[in-house]
């Protein structure tokens, strides 16, 4: 009985989906198979949703695995990887977008953002400080200042 | 019958909230305080009748009614009572439904809250509020109506998404709907306070405690959302930059910037104009965050229940409500005025720089999570954004804001002394540069960027409580009257403190997880074992399970140190038979704040042998610990009597502690 449980276990995990990277895929040399793993962090599954090749069980992430694998074996370096698997499945494979012109906006936003919030907050600050200038008073506030005081040391006597 | 009674309910809130929209309105307008008076009332009528439908919906699913078409598509009659009832929300028309009753809480709540508002005030947000319900009970009814029938009922349910069932899904959308709907409110007051051309103090003072419980709602449900997926999906991942998290965020980045920005209002009547242009955004972007996800626009890990043609209608209430107020706001801004004068370095100038830097973060994650949308559109080529853009981006974007935290509190307002700051703060830096340097030591290589964070982090964390540090008086005053004076410390303070020091506990899991994890992906029979920092974890074997609507395979794993058994870890695979569905279930254990994460892989065909992944993780729980204390934060200062409603005077002991320290 305990034989066919077992039997059927290893039946059941095999109907289940494949998985990230396995062991058969990776290379042996320890310094390779990471450059491997962080190219292929930043290579998106084309059949998924917004997972990378590193992360996801599909059959044609294991063949992009595969592949980048095999570049990096014929001393390609991560730059000649990528530039191969973008000629071949286009930009859409990159999880982080090339800075081109068309990906200005994209890139430049942190940049944009701060220049111009920090250029709003200047003018915003200098057009207040000159529309009220709080460090002088006016000669009616400054004689109303003097007479209480002169008030307060009429009380005091 | 039921079912039609729930049905019949929806409707007659749909009506309800028609009325709760204008008869306030004109109230309002007119100055009929019999109308507006009708507000509180209405709005309560309309949340009982929302409450009533989806009592019913849940009935329909706790029963197992298969003669409701949403039941049967969702549902499973063996399925677990728990994941039954979770289930009304693990599909698009539920979840609709409780999006609409949280909105409607919301609305009650201001009605049973509001007595100190002025009339008029209190009947136009509830006015707008009932707007929103009118828009969003609309949608439910004319495109996605739960209450469908279904002739012949089959005998059994489709089974609800294996990766719903779970605890996550009881938790996690209720709460991150609490904080995603709880910000209408601070909209519809901006509404109302743009209609009334009247904003003062007294307006921040009262958007300030919905904007905290909102808040805090969303950070648990942001946490919680992080944490299911990490052991839900295998992956051992907490954050993917995943369009939908993205959708969550963004409201949380613009809720952090009003909660300071309303500061800022309240206590020196300076950034209105601002504040009010960020309460309109963060409902905006959580309307924003809603269209998303439910009209599946984009495709994602998330998109479980979408259908394009309900996009158009949600985008049409999107812009109508964004459009609508930023109209609004761009017709009546100018004719609100701007007090409070301050110098750049002052508490004010400090909390501009937060919200300078956090809608720019905002910003980013906009673009970065719209701009393959965008392109596709304009050029019909295909881009991707994925995490790599978000940690070139967002991270750099954080670190001066993560290093400015602690100097905020210690700043006088109106004009602050950098140097008197940086003063009170020398003996943290100095526990600051000491854990990056221990990092350095004890870590293995150069990890540079490790040792930084690590010192980011402990920076945050102590440096957070400096302003408490100092107004205990430590070490000058005694124990005795220090504790007196920290006890007697306004909450907000401690809330302050608790919720900056919180985000140095998240820094330093995320930096401690992303620098000194290790993984092992390996092959393994029944019998093997292998080392995994420090740990041994032997593989005992895989047996079957039958589970109640599902069939599983649980690996054992015995976890050892030095001998001595550690833990027994069961990762398991589950083939969910309804809908033939296989789902990950990792095993985890838990040792001190960190982790050691397991889970199950492939058979290696013709042999004994399955493909494990194998994780340590240090310190990764704090990912999660760091919110924790937010939310505490948040509740702290949520409940400061200063912001309790109708809170009476300060007691003279109060007044006392108080002037003791400011």
């Amino acid at each position: 009985m305990k034989r066919i449980l077992a039997a059927f276990a290893l039946l059941l995990l095999a109907a289940t989906g494949a998985f990230a990277v396995n062991p058969d895929e990776m290379l042996d040399d320890p310094a390779l198979e990471q450059r491997a793993r962080d190219i292929s962090a930043k290579l998106r599954c084309l059949v998924c949703q917004n997972q990378s090749i590193d992360d996801s069980d599909a059959e044609l992430a294991r063949d992009l695995r595969v592949i980048v694998r095999e570049r990096i074996v014929d001393g390609d370096t991560n730059e000649e990887v990528m530039n191969f698997v973008v000629s071949r499945y286009g930009e859409f494979v990159l999880l982080q977008p090339r800075m081109s012109v068309r990906n200005m906006l994209l890139w430049g936003t942190p940049l944009i953002g701060l220049a111009l919030g920090g250029i709003a907050i200047i003018f915003l600050y200098r057009m207040r400080s000159r529309a009220a200038p709080v460090d002088k008073l006016t000669p009616e506030e400054q004689e109303r200042i003097t007479e209480m005081l002169a008030d307060g040391d009429d009380d005091s006597r | 019958m039921i079912v039609e009674f729930g049905h019949y309910a929806l409707v007659l809130a749909f009506a309800l909230a028609v009325l709760q929209t204008i008869v306030p309105f004109v109230g309002a307008r007119a100055g009929d305080l019999r109308q507006m008076a009708m507000a509180p009332n209405l709005a309560f009528a309309v949340f009982a009748a929302l409450a009533l439908s989806f009592a019913v919906l849940t009935w329909g699913y706790v029963t197992s009614d298969f003669s409701l078409l949403n039941v049967v598509e969702n549902s499973h009659s063996q399925k677990p009572l728990l994941f039954k009832i979770t289930g009304v929300w693990g599909n698009h028309e539920g979840s609709m439904l409780l999006w609409v009753l949280i909105l409607a809480l919301f609305g009650a709540l201001v009605a049973l809250f509001g007595s100190n508002l002025p009339p008029s005030l209190r009947a136009m947000v509830i006015s707008v509020q009932g707007l929103i319900t009118v828009a969003f009970t609309g949608f439910i009814l004319f495109t996605s109506n739960p209450f469908e029938r279904l002739s012949p009922a089959p005998f059994e349910g489709n089974d609800l998404n294996p990766i719903l069932q779970d605890v996550g899904l009881a938790i996690h959308p209720p709460l991150l709907y609490l904080g995603y709907v709880g910000f209408s409110v601070c909209f519809s007051f901006a509404i109302a306070a743009l209609i009334e051309g009247r904003i003062d103090a007294a307006w921040a003072r009262w958007v300030r405690p919905w904007t905290l419980a909102a808040w805090v709602f969303l950070t648990a449900g942001i946490a919680m959302g992080s944490y299911w997926a990490y052991y839900e999906l295998g992956w051992g991942g907490w954050w993917f930059w995943d369009p939908v998290e993205n959708a969550s965020f963004m409201p949380w980045l613009a809720g952090t910037a009003l909660l300071h920005s309303a500061l800022v209002m309240e206590k020196r009547e300076a950034l209105k104009v601002w504040t009010i242009l960020l309460a309109i955004l963060t409902f905006s972007l959580s309307l924003l965050g809603t269209f998303l996800v439910r009209s599946g626009v984009l495709t994602s890990v998330h998109a479980f229940a979408s259908d394009p043609t309900r996009g158009v209608v949600i985008l049409g209430i999107l812009i109508f409500f964004i459009g609508g107020a930023l109209f609004l706001f761009a017709l009546r801004s100018s004719t609100l005025s701007n007090g409070g004068m301050f110098h750049p370095i002052s508490r004010e100038g400090g909390l501009v720089l937060n919200n300078l830097i956090l809608t720019t973060a905002t910003a980013t994650v906009f673009v970065g999570t719209l701009y393959p949308l965008a392109v596709e559109a304009l050029t019909g080529e295909k881009i991707s954004v994925g995490a790599p853009y978000f940690d070139a981006t967002f991270v750099p974007l954080m670190i001066p804001l993560l290093i400015a935290v602690p100097f905020g509190p210690l700043l006088a307002w109106k004009r602050g002394d950098i140097f008197a700051a940086l003063q009170r703060l020398y003996v943290f830096a100095g526990i600051a540069l000491i854990a990056g340097l221990a990092t350095l030591w004890l870590a293995d290589g150069l990890p540079l960027l490790a040792a930084f964070g690590v010192a980011v982090g402990f920076w945050l964390l102590f440096g957070s409580f400096a302003d408490v540090w100092q107004k205990s008086g430590l070490p000058k005053a005694g124990f005795s009257k220090a504790m007196a004076r920290l006890g007697g410390l306004p909450r907000s303070v401690w809330g302050t403190a608790l919720a900056h020091a919180g985000l140095g506990v998240t820094v330093l899991g995320i930096v401690s997880v992303s620098a000194f994890q290790e993984e092992h992906v390996l092959r393994m029979a029944p019998g093997d074992t292998t080392e995994l920092s420090g740990y041994s974890v032997a593989f005992d074997g895989a047996s079957a399970r039958q589970g109640p609507n599902y069939t599983e395979d649980v690996a054992t794993f015995t976890v050892t140190r030095a001998g001595a058994h550690v833990a027994t870890i069961s990762p398991a695979k589950r083939l969910y038979t309804a809908r033939g569905m296989p789902t990950t279930e990792a095993g985890i254990h838990t040792t001190g704040f960190s982790q050691i994460y397991v889970a199950l892989g492939d058979p290696v065909e013709g042999t004994n042998q399955i493909v494990v992944r194998l994780w340590w993780k240090p310190q990764v729980t704090l990912i999660w610990l760091g919110p924790v204390l937010m939310m505490f934060g948040g509740l702290f200062s949520l409940s400061d009597r200063r912001l309790r409603i109708g809170a009476p005077k300060p007691s003279a002991k109060r007044r006392e502690a108080l002037a003791a320290a400011e």
